[in-house]
């Protein structure tokens, strides 16, 4: 049997200017209903490499539930709908307003397995999109509280570690995690091929 | 289980646009200039959001019907399959579209340049595919429009589309054009997509048999997502969620 030619992909094109009206839906930064006990709130700012802010982007998060399980069948561990049940959807999508700042609500996901016997530090993926960028990017966000989980992860490790920082978000005082994303300069998010 | 066999989603090459491409002008600060590192395609990546139809209301797939007036301009069906590179229909996933009226102007504050508003057009539209990767939305052809990247830019006519697929490996955001439109030549975003078998994948195809006499004229629009590479594991019999 010859395997067939695989189909060409539809090439990525820029959301444009106008995203906001196409891609945002109400409540779709709410990973959890915001009541949800362990809620918390990762905010951040999205900067060009003018360090201006970008306020015609859009930021989608997806994210493992709190015990590192996914509601999919592509996950071989079986699908687990336990805190789906509880509102948890795994996604959020959040606009960059005036001041090019967002926010989301979640919960923390639990370390998952990275395939080969390791184990993933609690992350969230996170794919960016703007006016002006013809692609999305794609970064990560992990969390201030899991020194030794982070220090084992298989990504974060691969990073160089001037650069490392980037990637984890920063506790605040009222307990919001900071995640600012820069695409150019000096302070630039370390960004992924996938 | 320490070992997972996870899907594999083969990495795209020569088909998406650079990030920093000098005919767009405003991709100049908005590209990463560090070497990208490779993320391994792992549980995070290979799992995705399957949003389901509580995201889509009744009227969603016809942008005609959304006010209490009909919408001017040239109404069109656009209808295509979501489908991964081996061919394969991606059902109940969702399509999301954003478009200009008919007069390219834009239902978003943003959007000033002086072509009117349609009071019976808001331009977005949702919908879920069908068991067969099949979508449809009723719509209006937008208009073109000037922008100001450089000395007498138009955007030619195009239909934003948004897709998840069943990954995050699959997530894609595109345009969708119109066939034989005189703007491509002079169009930095179309033109960013460097190869022409590419660019090609990005224009809608006139379909005669698809339009509705007396009511619509028809455009079909196939979306290709990354797919996952043929599994050379055999299903086993007991693996009955599979």
């Amino acid at each position: 049997m010859t395997t067939p030619e695989p189909l060409g992909v539809t090439p990525s094109q820029t959301v444009g200017p106008y995203l906001h009206i196409g891609l945002t839906w109400e409540g779709g930064h709410l990973v959890v209903p915001p009541d949800t006990p362990g809620a918390v709130r990762i905010a951040g700012t999205l900067y060009d490499g003018a360090g201006a802010a970008v306020p015609d982007g859009l930021v989608e998060t997806w994210q493992a539930d709190p015990d590192g399980r996914f509601d999919h069948s592509d996950d071989p561990r079986g699908a687990c709908a336990q805190w789906a049940e509880r509102g948890f959807t795994g996604f959020a999508r959040a606009s960059t307003v005036a001041g090019g700042s967002f926010e989301i609500v979640t919960v923390k996901p639990g370390r998952l397995p990275s395939g080969d016997g390791g184990m993933q530090a609690p992350h969230l993926d996170v794919s960016v999109f703007a006016r002006g960028m013809l692609d999305r990017t794609v970064t990560r966000i992990y969390f201030p509280d899991e020194v030794e989980a982070n220090a084992a992860d298989p990504v974060l490790s691969a990073v160089d570690p001037q650069r490392r920082h980037t990637l984890v978000a920063a506790a605040e005082p009222d307990g919001t995690l900071r995640f600012d994303i820069h695409l150019q300069g000096e302070h630039e998010t370390v960004f992924f091929a996938l | 289980m320490s070992e997972l066999i996870l899907p594999r989603y083969p990495l795209v090459t020569g088909v998406h646009p650079p990030m920093d491409f000098p005919g767009y002008r405003s991709t100049a600060l908005r590209h990463p200039t560090q070497p990208l590192q490779v993320l391994p395609q792992r549980l995070t990546e290979v799992t995705g959001p399957l949003l389901g139809d509580t995201r889509v209301g009744p009227t969603d797939h016809d942008l005609t019907v959304q006010h209490d007036v009909e919408p001017l301009g040239q109404r069109i069906i656009v209808q295509g399959r979501v489908l991964d590179t081996a061919g394969s229909p991606l059902p109940h996933t969702l399509v999301e579209i954003w478009q200009a009226n008919a007069s390219g102007r834009y239902r978003h504050t943003g959007d000033s340049w002086p072509a009117p508003l349609d009071p019976g057009f808001t331009g977005v539209g949702r919908t879920m595919t069908d068991p067969q990767g099949r979508y449809e939305f009723v719509t209006v052809k937008p208009g073109a429009y000037p922008w100001k990247n450089h000395d007498n830019a138009w955007r030619p006519a195009h239909i934003h589309f948004s897709l998840f697929g069943r990954a995050f490996t699959q997530r894609l955001v595109t345009q969708m054009y119109f066939p034989d439109d005189p703007l491509f030549g002079q169009d930095p975003i179309f033109n960013a997509v460097r190869e022409p078998r590419a660019r090609e994948r990005m224009i809608a195809r006139f379909d005669l048999s698809a339009t509705r006499p007396e009511w619509a004229l028809a455009f079909d629009f196939d979306i290709v997502l990354r797919g996952p590479e043929a599994s050379v594991f055999e299903e086993e019999d007991d693996d009955d969620d599979a």
